[in-house]
């Protein structure tokens, strides 16, 4: 492997990993939705690199779904049911930026640390990949932990889900059927959080996920 | 040979969709009926089909793997003679229950509370016994265990009976947890759950002495082993009667059947100490179980004491068993562990009879008080005769079935001095004394259960109002009874019929008895001892018949009615009698002190003043203080606690799976 197509993988796997970040300080659900769209423009991105340095024509399939349904379906549905539901100006982090920065910068450092403590033997390059993956996962995670916004929990989760892709296709050899029914039950997890909204938007008038806790009688 | 036992299986899954059925239709008016009699067919039929097994060869063995269950294992069953013998104590005692059902189950007052379990908790023992991996093992013993939880709780308007139904749950779930770590011990390493592995691996000495001691929390706190037995009185009784007996005749051998399974077939060889261990729990089991009986006036409670003496004496012949096994004596081993299963047998005939016994009371008078019983032979003579079987049979008296079992275990008692460790020959012969103790206390127990409810004048208006019960309980009662009385004139049957589980697990029996002239039982050889049933039998009926004609014939033919257990009062109200806590005062005083802490203190009135004095005794029992509340307490205390994860925002669960996988991962990245 020549130092340019190891250093380009790189280059979008680790940019993938500074969208993430990106998500964390967005604290307006437009805002956040579009570095969503970006996020999955340049996965679409990193796995048609991908395909080209493995050789592997399927995974441009893969890239074409991440670059349809994920740059461009769900953020355009996701803005629909925003105005719909008339809470684009709500702003709604639970955790300050800056704290979530801090553990979003520890969380890289434990997912460098363990991939590269226990993929010893691999490809250098599935390692890089690997350890990305985990990075953006974890991060997605910390997205969802740290909104109150069903909408921005949604996002979160997808943002996740990318990171699993990007795991997925930097092994070689992973056969295309994985990721498309990765894809689609992302695609219909998307479908039901929507219909959910609706539903809790109808009952409650909110999408405040606090709303449900108010209404079981909690104190929070 | 998969066949029998798939056969077999078809048996729990019949009762299974019984109990589907009976959730369904129990509030019809014919419920009761269907469903006892549905339970009843099936237990005949299972054991018909062990029956015709072990007609033809007793030996064999059938197993057969479903495709259920842990990847690799799958769900595994087997048919040996260990099972077969179990299956037998098990489907015996069912289908008798459910002839007993059948007419008991109509006074249920709440019988969607107990239909639809009742099948399940028969399935659970089936599967149990039958189960050949440590998976299906514990799926079939949990089963067991939340399906009796069940029928504990039937009556939960009760205070009382929910208290007893927690406690039951929280000693259920701790022997579950010690037998999952006892299997998980024995799987080893390499994580082989099926029995015949754990068969072929011997673990190290350390291994098998944490399972011994696993096994003893496990099985031993279903079976009611001291100090873990504070539930089985709170639990056993709670329960309608007839599940009662199943509880406390059935599925504590349920317990003696996981026990002796590990310890004796899957652990291998034992060591000498191990006996030492069981002889002394079964000791110290038998002689507090039996004097906690004597102490009681509620008749089930009373019952489910007694049982846990019983298991003293069936673990205590199983302790030595061990012992001789490990010093290579297997006749000798082969004579203490066929008294043991003869003692499960006997055990199962009895205790459930005392229990139809009492609920039997219980529908005719409406009461488990001894206080407020009385007289009832008047009332209730078919029960109060089948009832006095029961007795005589569990205070091991001949001609009856109890004797036979316990000669046998003072035989095997007495061939102690031959073992060669000094520690077993000093504790053999203690623990011996404690079990003749217990015998003896035994009989006293049941004098006072018998001569408290049936015998006197009625002490409350209900216990004079009572009357017979219906014709499917007596009839189930007399089975039982019929069955004390062959086991006890017969016992050279059961002996042979045991043999191939002794042979199996030994590797040695008994001499062949039903050979022996005059149906005696010889258990070592003639020259030593040897005991005939049938003979004591018929000398005990001539002479009683002899001598009730020679009373009938030279004294008066009138029937007289004086006061029975009058002490001294004439015309004394029925209050004045004997009661049961009266009786058993004097052993109170001699052993109260040291194993309940009892005290007695007396209020006089001032003189001149016209109030009665009185007595009052405080009794405690000490392991409940020093094993339960405890345990109890933490468990109270870690579930208040936990109870708030169940109030959580949305957003908090998440962020404590979050945190949890991030220590995951921290844990992973930091270990060296």
């Amino acid at each position: 492997m020549n130092g340019l197509t190891f250093d380009i993988a790189h280059l979008l796997a680790g940019s993938l990993v500074l969208i993430s970040f990106m998500m964390l300080y967005q604290d307006r659900l437009f805002a956040l939705i579009n570095v969503f769209a970006l996020h999955a423009v340049v996965l679409a991105l990193s796995v048609a690199w991908q395909a080209y340095i493995q050789d592997a024509h399927h995974l441009y399939i893969t890239a074409g779904i991440a670059l349809v349904f994920k740059a461009i379906v769900i953020p355009v549905g996701l803005h629909r049911i925003i105005q719909r539901l008339g809470i684009h100006r709500d702003i709604e982090t639970a955790v300050g930026i800056g704290p979530t920065m801090l553990a979003g910068i520890g969380l890289v450092t434990l997912s460098m640390v363990l991939m590269l403590r226990v993929t010893p033997e691999a490809d250098p390059l599935a390692r890089e990949d690997l350890a990305f993956a985990l990075s953006i996962i974890l991060l997605g995670l910390l997205v969802m932990v740290t909104r109150r916004n069903a909408v921005s929990q949604v996002v979160g989760f997808m943002s996740l889900e990318n990171g699993l892709v990007l795991a997925a296709t930097g092994a070689k050899g992973m056969p295309l059927v994985v990721e498309i029914s990765v894809a689609f039950s992302i695609l219909i997890a998307f479908i039901v959080i929507g219909v959910f909204l609706f539903r809790i938007r109808e009952r409650f008038d909110s999408v405040d996920v606090g709303a449900l806790d108010d209404y079981r009688g909690e104190r929070r | 040979m998969s066949s029998t036992v798939a056969l077999l299986l078809c048996g729990p899954a019949a009762l299974l969709a019984t109990a589907i059925l009976a959730a369904a239709v129990s509030r019809l008016a014919a419920a009761t009926r269907l469903v006892y009699g549905a339970a009843l067919v099936i237990s005949a039929t299972l054991l018909a089909i062990v029956a015709s097994h072990l007609a033809g060869n007793p030996g064999a063995v059938s197993a057969t793997t479903l495709p259920l269950g842990l990847p690799f294992t799958g769900a595994r069953f087997r048919l040996d003679g260990l099972s077969a013998f179990f299956l037998v104590v098990v489907n015996l005692g069912g289908g008798i229950t459910s002839l007993y059902g059948l007419g008991y189950g109509r006074h249920e007052p709440a019988p969607h509370r107990v239909l639809p379990f009742y099948p399940a908790f028969l399935a659970g023992m089936n599967l149990v016994v039958l189960a050949d991996d440590a998976f299906s093992f514990l799926l079939s013993w949990e089963f067991m265990s939340l399906a009796s939880w069940a029928l504990v709780m039937a009556h939960h308007r009760d205070e009382a009976n929910r208290r007893a139904g927690t406690i039951y749950l929280v000693m259920a779930s701790f022997g579950t947890l010690a037998l999952l770590l006892a299997f998980g011990t024995l799987a080893g390493p390499a994580g082989t759950y099926a029995f015949d592995a754990m068969r072929t691996a011997h673990p190290g000495r350390f291994a098998a002495g944490a399972v011994l001691v696993l096994m003893l929390l496990g099985a031993g706190s279903k079976a009611g082993l001291v100090p873990l037995h504070a539930w089985l009185p709170l639990a056993h009784p709670a329960a309608p009667s007839h599940v009662s007996a199943l509880m406390s005749g059935i599925m504590t051998k349920v317990a003696v059947y996981g026990f002796i399974r590990v310890v004796f077939d899957l652990l291998g060889e034992p060591a000498w100490w191990s006996g030492i261990a069981v002889l002394l729990i079964g000791g110290v089991t038998a002689v507090l179980g039996i004097l906690h009986a004597l102490m009681e006036k509620d008749l089930k409670r009373l019952l489910a004491y007694s049982t846990i003496e019983n298991i003293g004496v069936i673990f205590a012949s199983l302790g030595l068993a061990l012992a001789f096994k490990a010093n290579a004596m297997p006749s000798a081993a082969a004579l203490a562990f066929t008294a043991a299963l003869f003692h499960v047998l006997n055990h199962s005939f009895f205790k459930s009879l005392l229990f139809f016994g009492a609920g039997a009371v219980l529908t005719a008078a409406g009461e488990r008080d001894m206080e407020k019983l009385g007289g009832l032979i008047h009332r209730l003579p078919v029960t109060s005769f089948v009832f006095l079987v029961g007795c005589v049979s569990i205070s091991a008296l001949p001609p009856f079935n109890g004797f036979a079992s316990e000669w046998l275990i003072f035989q095997a008692i007495l061939r102690s001095p031959e073992l060669p460790q000094w520690g077993l020959k000093v504790i053999v012969p203690a623990v011996g004394g404690m079990l003749a103790l217990s015998a003896a206390l035994a009989a006293a127990c049941f004098v006072k259960a018998f001569g408290i409810t049936f015998l006197g004048r009625a002490r409350s208006a209900v216990a004079e109002r009572a009357r017979e019960v219906d014709r499917w309980s007596l009839a189930a009662m007399a089975v039982l009874a019929a069955f004390c009385l062959i086991a006890g004139i017969l016992p050279g049957l059961v002996i042979d019929g045991l043999s191939p589980v002794t042979l199996s697990l030994i590797g040695d029996r008994m001499p062949v008895q039903m050979a022996e002239p005059w149906l005696s039982i010889v258990p070592i050889a003639e020259s030593r001892s040897s005991y005939n049933g049938l003979l004591v039998f018929v000398f005990i009926a001539v002479s009683a018949s002899l001598a009730a004609f020679f009373i009938h014939r030279f004294a008066s033919h009138a029937l007289r009615r004086g006061i029975a257990w009058g002490c001294g009062f004439d015309e004394a109200v029925p209050a004045a009698q004997y009661t049961a806590v009266s009786f058993a005062q004097p052993i109170r005083r001699v052993f109260g002190g040291f194993a309940f802490r009892a005290r007695e203190t007396v209020e006089m009135p001032a003189p001149g003043a016209l109030e009665p004095a009185r007595l009052k005794v405080d009794m405690h029992d000490p392991a409940w203080e020093i094993f339960y509340q405890p345990i109890t307490g933490a468990i109270d205390f870690a579930t208040e606690r936990l109870n708030h994860l169940q109030f959580l925002t949305i957003r908090r669960y998440l962020t404590l799976v979050f945190v949890y996988l991030v220590i995951l991962l921290l844990v992973l990245a930091l270990w060296p």
